[in-house]
C-alpha cells in the first residue's frame, strides 16, 4: 500500500467518524423537530424523523394553553423578566470588579482575590437551603419581580465571569491607561472610555452564557417561584409534562422545542462568541 | 483639629486603596450572599431546624444519621457511580473528539457548531423532556436497537438503565470540554509532532507521548470543574426519573432537595450539603496534590 492510499483510508476513517458523531449528537434535535409535527400515534411507530401525515395539532394545542393564569406566551414574558435583568446587572457588576482586581494595588488585594477564587468551586449545593432560609427570611419568596433569582447578579457574584474578565484585562496593555489618565480622565472614565471599547468581546461572552444559563436554570425557579402565573417558562414546561403525563407527546415536544428556540438563534447568531468565552476562562488562567 | 486630621487620612486611603471602592460590591454581596449563607448552614447542620418549627435541638444527631442510614449511604454511593461514569466517559470522548478535529479538517467549524448544540441546550428543561421520550420504552432508543436485532431495556423503568440514561445525558454535552480541549491541541507546536514522527514514532505514540503531556494543564481544569458540576447534578434525575426506579437515580443533591424543600428538614438537608461538599473537597485536594506527578506545567521546565 503505498502512502497516498494510506493516508486516505485515514482521512476518511476521520470523516466518517466525525459525521457519526455528528449524527449522533444532532439527531434527538432533529427527530423533536420532526416529532412535533407527527400525531401522537405515530411518534412512537417509526424511526424516522420525517412526519408521514404532517399536522400542526402538537402546536395548537401547546399554544392553547391548559386554562388557567398561564400559557407558553406568558411563560416565555416571565422568563425574560428574569433572563434580561439578571444579563445587564451581571456584565455591569461583574466588569466594575474586574477592573478593581485587575488593575488597582489596594490593602488586602491577594486576600480577597483568593477569596474571589475561592468561591469559583464552591458547590451552589450547600448555599441553596441557607440562601432559600435567608430569602425566606427577607420575604423575598414568591417575589412577583423574582428578586431571589435576581438580586444577587447586582453584587458580582458570578465568580466564572468575573475571572473571566480579568483574565481578558490582564492582557490589554496598562500603557491604554497611564495614556488616559493623563488625558485627565479619572478611574471610572478610564475604565468607560479606554477598556470597555477593547473589553467588548468578553463582555459579549459573559453576556450570552449568562443568557443562556439563566433560560435554562430550573432549579432556581423551582424554589423561588410558587404562583402559576409567575411560573418561567422552564417550570411551565416540566409542569406540562407532568399533567400530560405521557399522553400527549407532541404537545409537550412541540412546547419544548419552541422554549428553546430563542437559545438556539442567539446560539447560531453568536456561535464564535461562545466559543471563544468557554476558551478563555481556562486556557490562559 | 483631629477631625480635619482623620478627614485628611480618609481621603489619603482612598486614594492609596482606589481599587476597593470598584470591589466594595462584590465584597457586600459575597458577604451576603455567600459567606454568610456557607457558615449559617455549618450551623445548621448541627441543629434539628425545621422551616416552620424552629430549632429545638443542637448536636451530631444529623452527621449519625447520615452514616448510618442505608437509603442516605446509597444515595451517595450512586452519586460516587455516577460522577465516576460521567466525567471520564465525557472527557475521554470530548478528547477524542477534538483530537481529530486537530487535525486539518475540512469544515472543522460546521463540526465544531453542531457538537457544540448539546452543550448549550443540555441543561433545559425541554431536553431532558425530550431524553424521557427518546428512552420511552417503546421509544425511538429501543426502536433503533430492534433494528438491529437487540431487545432494549425499559430504561426508566431499570435501576441499571436509568442511572446511565443520565449520565448520557450529561456526555452528550462533551461540546464545551471539547472546545476546550481543541484550543489547547491548537497550542501544541507543530515542531514536537515532526521530531517524534522523524524519530518514527506513530499517530497513536505521538499521542501519548506528547499530546496527552502537554495539555494535561487543561485536563485537570477540565477533570476539576465536571467533577464539580457532576456531584451537584439535579435536573436530569428530578425532571427525567424522579430519583428512581426504586430510588436508583436519586442522588444526594436530589435527596437534599427532598428533604430541605419537601420535607423542610433544614438541619439535615445542611448535614447532606456539608457532607458532599467535604467529600468534594477531599477529592480536588487528591488532584491538586497530585498535580505535581502527572500535570505538566511549561514554565517550570524553563
Amino acid at each position: 500500500m503505498t502512502m497516498e492510499t494510506k493516508k486516505r483510508i485515514a482521512d476518511c476513517c476521520k470523516y466518517l467518524t466525525l459525521i457519526l458523531v455528528g449524527i449522533v449528537m444532532i439527531y434527538p434535535l432533529v427527530w423533536m423537530i420532526g416529532a412535533s409535527f407527527k400525531s401522537n400515534a405515530e411518534i412512537f411507530s417509526s424511526i424516522g424523523f420525517i412526519p408521514k401525515n404532517p399536522t400542526l395539532e402538537g402546536y395548537q394545542k401547546a399554544l392553547s394553553g391548559y386554562g388557567g393564569d398561564i400559557d407558553i406566551w406568558k411563560a416565555l414574558l416571565n422568563t425574560y423578566k428574569i433572563v434580561i435583568p439578571k444579563v445587564i446587572f451581571t456584565v455591569c457588576s461583574c466588569t466594575i470588579a474586574a477592573y478593581g482586581f485587575a488593575r488597582f494595588k489596594f490593602i488586602g488585594h491577594d486576600f480577597f482575590f483568593a477569596l474571589l477564587m475561592s468561591t469559583l468551586f464552591l458547590p451552589n449545593v450547600v448555599l441553596n437551603v441557607p440562601q432559600f432560609i435567608m430569602y425566606n427570611k427577607f420575604g423575598w419568596v414568591d417575589s412577583p419581580i423574582y428578586l431571589p433569582l435576581i438580586v444577587s447578579t447586582l453584587f458580582a457574584q458570578d465568580t466564572y465571569f468575573v475571572f473571566m474578565l480579568i483574565q481578558f484585562m490582564r492582557n490589554i496593555p496598562k500603557e491604554l491607561d497611564e495614556a488616559a489618565k493623563i488625558d485627565g480622565c479619572n478611574a471610572m472614565g478610564t475604565l468607560w472610555h479606554v477598556l470597555v471599547p477593547v473589553l467588548k468581546p468578553a463582555m459579549t461572552s459573559c453576556a450570552l452564557f449568562q443568557f443562556m444559563w439563566s433560560n435554562n436554570d430550573f432549579m432556581g425557579p423551582l424554589l423561588y417561584v410558587s404562583t402559576p402565573k409567575r411560573y418561567p417558562a422552564a417550570i411551565f414546561v416540566k409542569m406540562s409534562m407532568d399533567a400530560d403525563s405521557g399522553f400527549s407527546w407532541n404537545r409537550i415536544l412541540a412546547l419544548s422545542l419552541i422554549s428553546i428556540i430563542p437559545s438556539l438563534v442567539i446560539f447560531f447568531l453568536a456561535q464564535d462568541q461562545f466559543i471563544d468565552g468557554v476558551t478563555a476562562g481556562s486556557v490562559k488562567g | 483639629m483631629s477631625e480635619t486630621k482623620t478627614a485628611k487620612k480618609n481621603s489619603k486611603f482612598w486614594r492609596d486603596n482606589k481599587g476597593l471602592l470598584f470591589i466594595i460590591p462584590w465584597l457586600v454581596g459575597f458577604l451576603i450572599f455567600k459567606g454568610y449563607p456557607f457558615l449559617s448552614s455549618l450551623v445548621y447542620s448541627f441543629t434539628d431546624y425545621q422551616l416552620f418549627n424552629g430549632i429545638k435541638t443542637t448536636g451530631l444527631m444529623n452527621y449519625a444519621k447520615i452514616f448510618s442510614d442505608k437509603k442516605i449511604i446509597t444515595s451517595f454511593m450512586t452519586t460516587f457511580r455516577y460522577a465516576f461514569m460521567t466525567v471520564p466517559l465525557k472527557l475521554i470522548f470530548a478528547l477524542f473528539v477534538a483530537y481529530i478535529l486537530n487535525f486539518k479538517i475540512a469544515g472543522v467549524k460546521m463540526f465544531r457548531t453542531v457538537y457544540y448544540i448539546p452543550s448549550i441546550l443540555g441543561g433545559s428543561v425541554a431536553i431532558s423532556v425530550l431524553w424521557k421520550a427518546i428512552f420511552k420504552q417503546d421509544g425511538i432508543i429501543n426502536m433503533i436497537l430492534a433494528f438491529i436485532g437487540i431487545q432494549g431495556p425499559n430504561w426508566l423503568a431499570d435501576k441499571g438503565a436509568a442511572l446511565f440514561i443520565i449520565c448520557l445525558l450529561r456526555v452528550w454535552q462533551f461540546g464545551s470540554s471539547m472546545v476546550i480541549f481543541l484550543a489547547a491541541l491548537k497550542g501544541v507546536s507543530p515542531d514536537l509532532y515532526e521530531a517524534a514522527s522523524l524519530d518514527g514514532a506513530g499517530k497513536w505514540r505521538q499521542f501519548f507521548t506528547i499530546t496527552v503531556p502537554i495539555i494535561t494543564p487543561v485536563i485537570f481544569y477540565n477533570l476539576v470543574t465536571q467533577l464539580v458540576q457532576a456531584f451537584q447534578e439535579f435536573n436530569g434525575p428530578y425532571i427525567i426519573t424522579q430519583g428512581g426506579p426504586r430510588s436508583a437515580t436519586t442522588l444526594v443533591s436530589l435527596l437534599i432537595y427532598n428533604n430541605a424543600f419537601k420535607k423542610y428538614e433544614m438541619g439535615l438537608a445542611s448535614a447532606q450539603a456539608w457532607v458532599l461538599f467535604i467529600i468534594l473537597m477531599i477529592f480536588t485536594a487528591i488532584l491538586q496534590w497530585s498535580q505535581k506527578h502527572w500535570v505538566y506545567y511549561s514554565d517550570e521546565e524553563a
